[in-house]
């Protein structure tokens, strides 16, 4: 009747998990009774839960991926204490426990931390960006975002229910099959994956057709911004490479549950076939990350230093060359895996090739702030320290590149604190900078500068001491994913790293700080223009928040940085473009088919883990009819009167002459 | 807007003097990690290593020069350099901008393909010395080494002779592991059903140690190996010691025995070999070996593997 | 130029004076390139077109995950660990007999469309019908082949060969089957709610649907069945 589900699956006998889910549940708990006790479920589920904009889509995606990216955290200091105190001594966490938190801080980190933030990023800008008023398919947006969550809850799920897996957060098999890893925590990784990554599948297929097919007039390819650029590059990737993921992980999922053998270590089964097909998947998705971050520099580079993006044509071509080179790479991630000389060559030179493409980035952000006015607020310092720390992370990447190099440090230390540099240093330190950056837009008042300088300052000494030691480590022979240490003699890089982490620590609550300090103080911070950052695309032109059609009238784009000019124009001739005429707009209603489709996908995914295969059934059936039911909706938008637009419209103008008074009384032009 | 700007120039200075300290700090304390290589593979490697880093650090540590001193000259409140609000292209720029990552994995890519090709592990090392072979099965989650050519085997325990190439032909009972011997240099994937070949040499006597660098499970962490290059003459005796040692015989039987999951395995060794074992396993003519044994099921869903009692 | 209501083909011969390459691309020279189109900075394309666009795309997504089911193929078509080969398990006259049913179904779906750019109820519901029918004989005819074969003991859980093949087969069975329940379900939209937009984008991307499937079925019917004969 509950398939393998039975009470000794809720970890009574370990007391870190059974604490941490008390402790999790109790907080749900709590924000739920919160929730219903001041009466705010009919605001959400109508403004937020059912919403198929893409601005509030984004920004669940990054609430999502806050709270991920925490909990990820989490499991990181458990690693980094353990492997202190477990020096010739068993540790805190027993070796299935330890197994556990490392691949779920892998998984978390990348797939529900990193990718729900860079799918909102590109989620709530493109479009504005773009002068357009919603991505292509935003019912479908929606979908995406809630089977991303429908994953995440999975995962979560799996501390109190079960177990999660123990495989490192790519299973490779045989370690994964059945015969080694007989408990469910194989089958959590993979259905959470699973549905997430049929998310981001619904959100790459959405940009790609929204960058290619809906742009404002007079936005040709070469007048988008740089980060419209990065989002169609990464967003190719995902539709070339998330279903590389789907395949193997369904391959996987076969061998686990019916017994075939497309991994096994018998009958013909074939575990490297596993190694190559994930990382063909794993390499792109690591550029998936990374290019829309590039995006959020150049926007940021351009912005604080006053002028242009240097080489902007030079930019698109490097992102498209990373684009396609990325997909050319994957071996080097198993270089030791004696495919020969040949082949190790061919694609040590291409992962050295693609380091071209970021050269030339790196430079030309460098000469975007030459002859610039460049002002140093929380997101340029971002900037900064990812300059330094992101070029340092590609320099220990070209080392891995070279097949003989690599032979003495894949897997170990080394290539942990490599992969951390590039992923912290690049993206998480671009996610943080545009959380700086757009958060005024995103929710009308700006974040307090004291406390973002602070967590930028904390975020970066602490990561320098975290991993500095890793690599020394790496170089002595220490090999990843140890449970305890028997070499007493890295005691002491050990022990710094933890002391790293205590930095990190003090940036995260100072992150969170700053976000409880802006909320309470957001009247005095509160963004009345729209362009709090002197601004120079389109996003810019519309209030903080935008109202929910972006634009009263879309925009006709007559160059380069089409906010700007506009900017310019006006500045000028010391008064705004005649007001336009309104007219009603038609905007797509409300839909809660994401949120019921992912309800039935946790169902489905939940049952299919412990086996439960009738629930599985009624949820699929129960998912489809509700597809068939949504399909049948005769209206699917409403019209906004011409009325209201002109009368949000009339306000985003006056805060606009107020601005131009404010400039003209100032003075200078810029 | 109109902050006073932070001092970048001087913090980061200071940054990134602090990190040839720490560097050197590690490089000093590198003794018996990959850059304080024992035999010809692992310098081989180590010299690609230290090389490519210098060549990148020559390119990079001007670059992030660069960065600071252009965010430095052209801050806001520099008054005094100038502001070009419409720059934003030059192709003599452009033209060095791509022209440096081009030249410099130019460079590198010269690297790859002679340092790949040289330091390929399937490469017979040239000697005059005929090479000893030495079979090696990753089990879980131990190592056991077969020598056909002296009749024994050891668990564990991987004895070498001094200035000799040894040539390991490589495999797994179960799971994927990676054999590594960090002062030796390259490591290679030891995968069930496959045999990896490894050639690698210690030019001087010394204590090492090896591990698997591959996630292979609970016992994972205790998959170490004593690593001991001794004298030719010393390996003669040692290899007809044990085989007059009165110890168990490595056959079907004690290999099934070994396939069973156990942690933190003490080195022993085997008097006599079944020299037809290694082949078995690596074809799997005997099956792989079984996983976690459960004692009692305890959670449903959560079978731990407990092979060797905590 | 709004061409609400009006179909695709017919725009596109009213257009070709604009277009004498044939190319569907905006011709060079002073042609204005054309409003919701999609092409060139004229705004954002009409929904017929996104959609259309879109669906394309999510294609390309899916032939990439049948690539990596013939890459385990390839990978594994010698794995037979003992057991059946893949010449000893092909039936190349059956076979026949889906190719044949499924290149007819996707004629009959271009006569659906044929008669849905007509706006016409009836025969676009007829050839539905008789391409779903065509695909059920289709998919009734793989499951005879599954069951055949698995009642000689020849299962996936035999061999990596086995286990690639049924993976691939059956993959692509799948997809005929969702797409017959999709077909389904237009049908019913047609009858209840007619040509409306929503429900003739809905069959321009079951179209684009079906017939991808049938250029799937011919790499499959090549690679694994014909070439297979001779392994």
């Amino acid at each position: 009747m509950f398939g393998k589900l039975s009470l000794s699956a809720i970890p009574l006998s370990q007391p870190i998990p059974l604490i941490t889910s008390f402790i999790v549940i109790l907080i749900a708990l709590y924000v739920l009774v919160l929730i219903t006790v001041k009466g705010w479920w009919p605001y959400l589920w109508r403004e937020w839960i059912t919403s198929v904009d893409h601005k509030r889509i984004g920004v669940m995606y990054c609430l999502l991926g806050v709270v991920m990216l925490i909990r990820g955290f989490a499991d990181a200091i458990m690693m980094r204490t353990q492997q202190a105190v477990a020096i010739n001594a068993p540790g805190y966490l027993p070796p299935d426990h330890y197994n556990q938190i490392f691949t779920a801080h892998g998984t978390i980190m990348i797939l529900f931390g990193a990718m729900p933030l860079v799918l909102g990023f590109m989620n709530f800008l493109v479009p504005l960006q773009l002068g357009v008023r919603d991505v292509a398919f935003p019912t479908f947006n929606s979908v995406g975002f809630w089977l991303t969550a429908s994953g995440a809850l999975l995962v979560n799920v799996s501390l109190f229910i079960g177990e999660f897996a123990r495989t490192g957060w790519l299973p490779y098999p045989p370690l994964s099959e059945t015969t080694y890893t007989p408990g469910v925590g194989v089958d959590y990784y993979l259905w959470a994956v699973q549905i997430s990554g049929a998310g981001t599948l619904i959100t790459g297929i959405n940009i790609v057709t929204t960058v290619l097919k809906m742009r404002c007039r007079g936005m040709s390819y070469l007048r988008m911004p740089v980060f419209c650029w990065t989002a169609l590059a990464s967003c190719m990737l995902i539709v070339a490479a998330f279903p590389i993921l789907t395949a193997t992980l369904a391959m996987l999922t076969l061998d686990r549950y019916v017994g075939w053998h497309y991994f096994t270590n018998t009958a013909g089964g074939n575990p490297m076939m596993f190694v190559n097909l994930v990382w063909a998947w794993g390499h792109p998705e690591v550029y998936i990350l990374v290019l829309p971050v590039f995006g959020i520099f150049s926007e940021i580079f351009s912005t604080f230093s006053g002028k242009p993006l240097f080489g902007y044509r030079s930019m698109v071509a490097a992102t498209l060359f990373i684009c396609i080179v990325s997909m050319l790479v994957w071996l080097h991630h198993f270089f030791t895996m004696g495919a020969g000389a040949a082949v190790n060559t061919f694609f040590g030179i291409s992962s050295s090739i693609i380091a071209v493409g970021t050269g030339v980035k790196i430079y030309n952000w460098i000469f975007t702030m030459y002859g610039g006015r460049v002002r140093f607020e929380a997101p340029m310092l971002w900037s900064m320290g990812f300059i330094f720390t992101f070029v340092i992370g590609g320099l220990t990447g070209v080392l891995l590149a070279i097949p003989p190099a690599d032979f003495l440090t894949h897997n170990s230390m080394f290539l942990v604190a490599h992969f951390h540099n590039v992923i912290i240093g690049g993206v998480v330190f671009g996610l943080f900078a545009g959380v700086e950056f757009w958060f005024p837009k995103a929710f009308g008042f700006r974040l307090h500068e004291g406390w973002g300088k602070a967590a930028f300052w904390f975020a970066f000494i602490g990561f320098w001491v975290t991993f500095t030691p890793l690599y020394v480590l790496g170089l002595l022979g220490m090999t990843r994913r140890l449970q305890h240490i028997n070499v007493p003699e890295w005691r002491p890089w050990l022990y710094m790293s933890v002391v790293g982490v205590g930095i990190l620590v003090l940036g995260v609550i100072s992150q969170v700080t700053q976000l409880v300090v802006s909320i309470r103080n957001r009247e005095r911070l509160r963004d009345v223009t729209g362009d709090p950052w002197d601004g120079r695309s389109l996003e810019w032109a519309t209030p903080s928040p935008p109202p929910f059609f972006n634009f009263a009238v879309m925009p006709n784009v007559e160059g380069e940085e089409a906010y700007w000019g506009i900017k310019l124009r006006a500045i000028e001739s010391q008064q705004l473009s005649p007001e336009p005429t309104y007219e009603p707009i038609e905007m797509p209603v409300n839909s809660p088919v994401g949120f019921y489709t992912a309800f039935f996908a946790s169902v489905f995914g939940f049952a299919m883990i412990w086996y439960i295969w009738w629930l599985a059934a009624v949820a699929l059936v129960a998912a489809f009819a509700g597809f068939v039911i949504f399909a049948w909706r005769d209206v699917h938008e409403i019209e906004v009167p011409a009325e209201q637009v002109a009368q949000v419209d009339r306000d985003r103008r006056a805060a606009r002459e107020a601005l131009l008074a404010r400039i003209s009384r100032q003075g200078a032009l810029s | 807007m109109g902050h006073p700007p932070i001092p970048k120039g001087a913090f980061g200075r200071a940054c990134r003097g602090s990190i040839p300290g720490i560097m050197s700090l590690g490089l000093a304390s590198c003794a018996g990690g990959v850059l304080d290589p024992l035999g010809p593979v692992g310098a081989g490697d180590a010299t690609i290593l230290i090389d490519a880093t210098a060549v990148m650090l020559a390119i990079v540590v001007p670059t992030i020069l660069l960065a600071f001193w252009m965010a430095w000259r052209y801050r806001a409140s520099n008054t005094r350099a100038e502001y070009l609000p419409y720059w934003s292209y030059s192709g003599r720029i452009e033209a060095i901008v791509w022209s440096i990552p081009i030249l410099t994995i130019m460079f590198i890519g010269g690297l790859i393909w002679i340092g790949s090709y040289q330091l390929d592990p399937f490469r017979r090392l040239p000697s005059q010395t005929p090479p000893v072979e030495v079979q090696v099965i990753s089990l879980d989650w131990k190592w056991l080494f077969i020598y056909p050519q002296q009749g024994i085997a050891a668990v564990n325990e991987l004895v070498m002779p001094a200035g000799t190439p040894v040539h390991f032909a490589i495999t797994s009972a179960s799971v994927f592991n990676v054999f590594f011997v960090p002062r030796l240099g390259s490591m290679i994937y030891a995968m069930p059903g496959m045999v990896s070949q490894l050639n690698l040499q210690a030019d001087k006597p010394g204590q090492l140690w090896g591990t698997s660098a591959q996630f292979s499970g609970d016992g994972f962490s205790d998959m170490q190996f004593q690593v001991r290059s001794v004298p030719p003459a010393e390996f003669g005796t040692w290899a007809a010691r044990v085989r007059d040692s009165g110890g168990p015989v490595l056959d079907e039987a004690a290999y099934a025995t070994l396939m069973r999951q156990t942690q933190r395995v003490p080195p022993s060794t085997y008097r006599a070999i079944d020299p037809q074992l290694f082949q078995a396993v690596a074809a799997q003519k005997i099956a792989p070996a079984p996983g976690p044994e459960p004692e009692t099921p305890e959670h449903a869903g959560r079978e731990v593997s407990t092979g060797g009692k905590d | 130029m709004s061409d609400v209501g009006l179909p695709a083909s017919v725009e596109a011969l009213r257009r070709v004076r604009e277009d004498p390459h044939r190319l569907g691309h905006r011709a060079h020279g002073p042609t204005e390139p054309i409003e919701g189109a999609g092409h060139g900075a004229t705004g954002p394309a009409h929904k017929r077109i996104v959609v259309g666009y879109g669906f394309w795309i999510y294609l390309l997504s899916d032939i990439v995950l049948f690539s990596c089911f013939f890459a385990a193929f390839a990978v594994q078509r010698g794995a037979t660990a003992g057991g059946p080969t893949l010449a000893q398990i092909v039936d190349i006259r059956r076979v026949g007999f889906e190719t044949a049913a499924l290149l007819l179904s996707s004629y009959t779906c271009m006569l659906s469309f044929a008669a849905t750019n007509a706006r016409n109820r009836l025969w676009t519901e007829i050839f539905l019908l008789v391409t779903g029918l065509l695909g059920l004989v289709f998919v009734l005819l793989e499951l005879q082949e599954f069951i055949e074969l698995a009642g000689q003991g020849i299962t996936p859980q035999r061999s990596g060969m086995l286990t690639s093949f049924f993976g691939l087969v059956g993959l692509h069975g799948l997809h005929v089957t969702a797409g017959g329940l999709w077909l389904a379900t237009m049908m019913a939209q047609v009858l209840v709610k007619g040509f409306r937009p929503e429900i003739v984008h809905r069959l321009i991307c079951f179209n684009l649907f079906w017939h991808a499937l049938d250029i799937v079925w011919i790499g499959i019917f090549t690679i694994v069945y014909l070439m297979g004969i001779n392994a």
